[in-house]
């Protein structure tokens, strides 16, 4: 084995203890979630970025059968709640809890899949920096499995 | 020629049946890129994750070209892949090994299965895991029994874990895969199985990690550790440092720095990569 690749044995491992040592302290405890809710724009910002979700989604034929019969007023008020809080802002999700909402709906991976994409496009048309995104994706990321299969 | 047919059976499984419904129901990049060997993962390694963009119900797949020049050799790969339902894959590669010095090559099919057992890769905490199994076969045997290769055919088995953290360290979006392989393989298999060294299966490493600069475009490191069961050169282990730009979820470009070692007598084997997948 030569130097560069017993160079490149220490880079692997050290990336291994990296991330799988530090990332739940990069996106749990170093943040504590206060500089989400500013980096998605407070809560006007985070009203925004539902609202701009909400149109991805009643564009996307995959997913908006999901939408078509429910109060999207409703809809909006508590996931902007409810993204708000998980982003550490002065809200308080008032919704039904994640199963409750979603049982009956038969949401599948790919709807799930697909959601997440349409909040993606809104975040890249609300310029929100890619970090702010990953946080917000791995805080919503968790909730697959109460909202897919129900 | 073999290379010619996997071509047109791939072009028409890519165009015929699914041309118009491709599968589309993962996020982009988590079909990975085709390996040399035909299995999706990275370029090197065969990670946990399934071929192409197929979940629920779906079926999908890939094609691949993919092009290897260091110092003194090149391999040229034409890859596909099936795949079904996020849960398992079959896949295909037709290899072309060029001597150049020589003005020799070496021919070997790679016929691969993979099967997801348990996890996923964005959603669950514990990583996705799948089993595979890698069927070679050296369809020009002149210089591997030449050099003392055992056998012209051979199973390579493997275990892999692939997790992605979507807000690791910088909150970016980073992934890692550790593969343990049981293998015979000489140089992959392009110069045969077993050797006058050893002629019994290794449980070889594999390990590959990557951070995600945006959803489209990654950067990372593969290793793989290999046998050495030939004595009359020593084989070394593979590694690479690659770039992956995946545009849409039909198309992936995987560009890499490559370091093989020393290869059939000839050290310090570095050069290029390039691999191009289409998915359906």
């Amino acid at each position: 084995m030569n130097k560069l690749q017993t160079g490149c044995i220490h880079l692997v491992g050290l990336i291994f203890i990296v991330a799988i040592g530090f990332s739940p302290i990069t996106s749990t405890v170093a943040h504590a979630n206060d500089s989400l809710y500013d980096a998605l724009g407070g809560t006007d910002g985070i009203e925004k970025l539902v609202e701009e979700l909400l149109f991805n989604v009643a564009e996307d034929r995959r997913i908006r059968h999901h939408f078509m019969d429910i109060d999207v007023v409703r809809l909006h008020e508590k996931l902007s709640e409810q993204i708000c809080e998980l982003a550490g802002g002065p809200c308080t999700y008032t919704g039904d809890d994640m199963v409750k909402s979603h049982t009956g709906m038969g949401v599948t991976r790919s709807d799930f899949n697909a959601l997440v994409e349409g909040l993606q496009l809104a975040m890249d048309d609300l310029n929100i920096s890619i970090s702010a995104q990953n946080r917000l994706l791995a805080l919503l990321a968790p909730m697959h499995d109460e909202i897919v299969g129900r | 020629m073999k290379i010619k047919q996997i071509v047109m059976t791939s072009a028409l499984l890519a165009f015929l049946p699914w041309g118009a419904e491709a599968a589309e129901g993962r996020l982009l990049a988590t079909g990975g890129a085709t390996t040399t060997e035909g299995a999706a993962g990275g370029g090197l390694v065969p990670w946990a994750v399934i071929s192409g963009y197929t979940e629920d119900d779906e079926m999908g797949g890939t094609v691949a070209l993919t092009r290897a020049q260091v110092d003194d050799y090149r391999l040229d790969v034409t890859a596909a892949s099936f795949s079904y339902k996020n849960r398992f894959e079959i896949s295909i590669a037709a290899q072309q090994f060029t001597l150049e010095n020589l003005g020799a090559e070496l021919r070997q099919q790679v016929f691969g299965m993979k099967y997801r057992v348990a996890g996923d890769l964005i959603y669950t905490a514990m990583p996705q895991v799948s089993v595979g199994a890698l069927y070679k076969r050296n369809t020009r045997y002149d210089i591997p029994e030449l050099v003392g290769s055992q056998r012209e055919n051979d199973w390579e088995a493997y275990i892999a874990a692939s997790k992605v953290w979507l807000a690791g360290p910088l909150d970016r979006t980073w992934l890692a895969n550790v593969t343990v392989r049981a293998t015979r393989a000489n140089q992959f298999g392009l110069l045969g199985f077993g050797g006058d060294l050893n002629d019994s299966y290794d449980v070889r490493v594999e390990a590959a990690t990557g951070v995600f600069l945006h959803r489209s475009l990654a950067i990372g490191l593969e290793y793989r550790q290999k046998p050495n069961n030939l004595s009359f050169a020593r084989e070394d282990d593979a590694m690479s440092a690659f770039i992956a730009w995946f545009p849409s979820k039909r198309v992936a470009l995987v560009g890499a720095f490559l370091d093989l070692g020393s290869i059939a007598g000839a050290d310090n084997q570095t050069g290029y990569y390039l691999n191009l997948q289409a998915s359906f």
